[in-house]
Parts: C-alpha cells; structure tokens; sequence
C-alpha cells in the first residue's frame, strides 16, 4: 500500500482528503485504484490513457515522467504527491 | 597585475559568471561539486543572460520599437534584470508579480524603474502569467518578451551559461539547476550534452505550498512553452525545509549565501552525489541570498510555517 498525498485542487472529488491510502505496484495501478473509489478523478488525472499534461506524479520525490512513467514500480510504503504543473522562474 | 580592461556599458558584464568549487560540500573524495555563480550578474541573478537576450532579439527583429513598454509576468528576478536592462536601453517597463513576494523584490523593482502590477497572492506564479497575457491581449501597443515562451531564453544559457561550463571543465557528469521556466536546463542542458554526451541533466522543483496552489483545477496548471521535460534526465522535487538545509550548509561550509533554489539546487546535487562514486556535479546557482533577508526562514526552528504561503523560485 502506498500513500497517495492530494494537492488542494483534488480534495473536492475525494471528500477533502490530503492524503489517502492506494494499492498498487506501479504507478498506473495505484491511479487506478484511486480513480475506482473516487471516479470523478479520472478526467482530472488521466488523457487517452496517460498522465494529463498538467498533472505532475512524484514518487520518492522524484517525477515519474523522469522515471519509467505509468510503470514505474511502486513499493509498500512509498509515498506519491499529486501536484498541479505550476510557471516557476520568477 | 590586474589587467587593463573597462566595460562600455553594465550589460557587456551579463555572463561569464565564476565557477568555483565546493570542495567542503562534496560527500566523497571522488566527487567534485562546483557552483556556477550566477548572483555575481549586474542585478544579481541569472535572469541578467535572459533579459538581455530577450531585448537582443526584439530590438533585432524590429518588434520591439524604440521606447515601446515592455511587460512580464515575475516574481522578482526577470522582472529586475528587464528593468535593468529597460532603463539602459530606454524603454518603460510593467511588471505583473503575485502580491506576496518579499519587500525587498517589489523595492528593487521600483527602484530599477519598473511600474508594478500585483495578481494575487495565492495564485502564485500562474496568476501572474495569466493576468499578464491578459492585460497584453487588451493593449497591443505592450510588448511582452515573456520568458516563458520566449526561445531566447533557452538560447542565452546554450550560448552563454552552458557554453562557459563546458569551457571550464574536462568532464561535467552531473548538471543540476533550478526549474523554472525551463530555460537554464533546456538550454545549458543541451549545449552541456555536445560537449559531454552522457551528461545527467537534473532539475530541482519546489515543492508548493498548499495556499500559493490556488488553481480552480489542474487544467489551469502551466507548463512553459520551452520546457520539454522529455529532455531531462531526472526532476527531483524539493520542499522548502530541504531548500533552506540546503542554503544553510552552503553558507557554513562555503561561505556562499544563496537564494532560495541555490538552497533546492545544492539539496538536488548531494541527493545526485549518493548515487554516484566518482564524478562531476555542476551546480547552477540562480541568484545570492540578499534579496531574502526580510523573510523568516533563515534562522526558524520550523521553515515551512515561514514559506508555505509564498512562491520562492
């Protein structure tokens, strides 16, 4: 099981949770599973089957889209932050 | 003997910042760290390279008129190196930046000469691009460089902070820098991979608070135009109590006062530095700590109650 941390934006469509609990062992999966118990996320989160362009997913600290994307493998107890992509660079 | 040399004007010194290394910061013998010094520009950031280069370009493909009003969405940095640049150049600069950023950035800039627009506070970075584009679609006699789309932005640091790394060094396995607009990792990333094919191009990426993420949903999030994420090889998020570690270990063990994501930068590079044994690490540091004194973090017990509620890079 890995922690899922949700970012202001989605706490609506998960009756105001910061952080929940999902199963999976990779990425997709653990999207997944959040996506079965909570539906409305689907159209947030995912786009013809990918990350949507404005979503960020870390694990570890580290974006997956760096990683191996959906397939990163994710272990027990990892935890992943959900971030909306923000302009930087003052 | 110091050398005869004089410059004709404060913008002939934009670049060829120093490169030292931090040999009291590497984790082991085999690893060797260096800062690319980029608060040592005219204004003291890096956005020196990138304003410049954004004028150069305008004023070279005859967009950017003589006296027309330029206007930018920043949090502080840009828009000081665009006044600078502005007022030696004669144009009137606006700068659209979130109404929480430190004192001292909204004092540089008018002092710089810049007139100031706030967006609001708790739309962080993204309610400054969007008021911006905005207020330029409405008033077409405003030319916007926009930093985030601009391709001289990338440009500067291929030319100019990556060019003057890969002179400066026989191997660089390990570049890391702040993401912001993408342009220092785009550019200086790939002039880096020419020199130096195997080189792992990192960024560091705050991690925002929960109050400056007020967007009404992620389709209002933002991706610049010239970030390709597909050409980094890692992006490790930083919180702001890793940041601030960051910036107090470099000031203990170098003497080096950083801004905030000189702070992320070093927190990215030693987080590199575990993985590897031996190599190169080339960090960029975007700007000097001076411009944050007014905020709370520096000596806080508990950093992030002092940051959560501002954007820092």
């Amino acid at each position: 099981m890995a922690a899922v941390r949700i970012p202001p934006t989605l706490r609506a469509e998960v009756g105001g949770a910061r952080e929940l609990d999902a199963h999976g062992s990779t990425v997709a999966e653990v999207i997944d599973d959040l996506v079965e118990r909570y539906p409305p996320l689907a159209a947030q989160l995912l786009q013809d089957g990918e990350l949507a362009p404005f979503v960020n997913v870390y694990l570890g600290g580290e974006d997956v889209r760096t990683r191996d994307g959906l397939e990163t493998p994710v272990a027990d107890g990892d935890q992943l932050i959900l971030l909306p992509a923000m302009a930087g660079g003052s | 003997m110091a050398a005869r040399t004089t410059a004709a004007s404060l913008l002939d010194l934009v670049g060829s910042t120093p490169l030292v290394e931090l040999p009291r910061l590497s984790p082991k013998p085999g690893i060797r760290v260096y800062a690319k010094l980029e608060g040592q520009n005219p204004s003291g950031s890096i956005k020196d390279r990138v304003a410049k280069a954004m004028l150069d370009a305008a004023e070279a493909s005859g967009e950017l008129e003589p006296g027309r009003r330029l206007l930018e969405p920043t949090s502080g940095n840009t828009g000081i190196a665009l006044a600078l640049a502005a007022r030696l150049r004669g144009y009137p600069l606006t700068c659209v930046l979130p109404a929480n950023v430190t004192a001292e950035r909204r004092r540089l800039l008018r002092l710089y000469g810049a007139d100031i627009v706030e967006s609001p506070g708790e739309q962080g970075s993204n309610g400054a691009v969007r008021l911006a584009i905005e207020l330029a679609e409405k008033d077409s006699s405003l030319f916007m460089p926009f930093q985030y789309a601009n391709e001289a932005n990338p440009r500067a640091h291929h030319e100019g902070t990556g060019a003057e790394i890969a002179a400066a060094l026989d191997r660089v396995d390990v570049l890391v820098a702040g993401l912001g607009t993408g342009g220092t990792l785009m550019g200086a990333g790939d002039r880096l991979r020419e020199s130096f094919p195997d080189v792992v191009v990192a960024a560091a990426e705050p991690l925002p608070g929960d109050e400056v993420m007020g967007l009404r949903s992620l389709e209002d999030g933002y991706v610049p135009p010239i970030l390709d994420v597909s050409r980094l090889d890692r992006k490790l998020l930083v919180t702001n109590a890793e940041a601030v570690a960051g910036l107090r270990l470099l000031l203990e063990r170098e003497g080096v006062l950083g801004g905030v994501s000189s702070g992320a930068v070093v927190h990215a590079a030693l987080r590199m530095a575990d993985e590897l044994d031996e190599g190169v690490i080339v960090c960029v540091l975007a700007d000097g700590g001076w411009k944050y004194l007014s905020a709370d973090f520096w000596e806080a017990a508990d950093v992030e109650p002092t940051m959560d509620r501002s954007v820092w890079w």
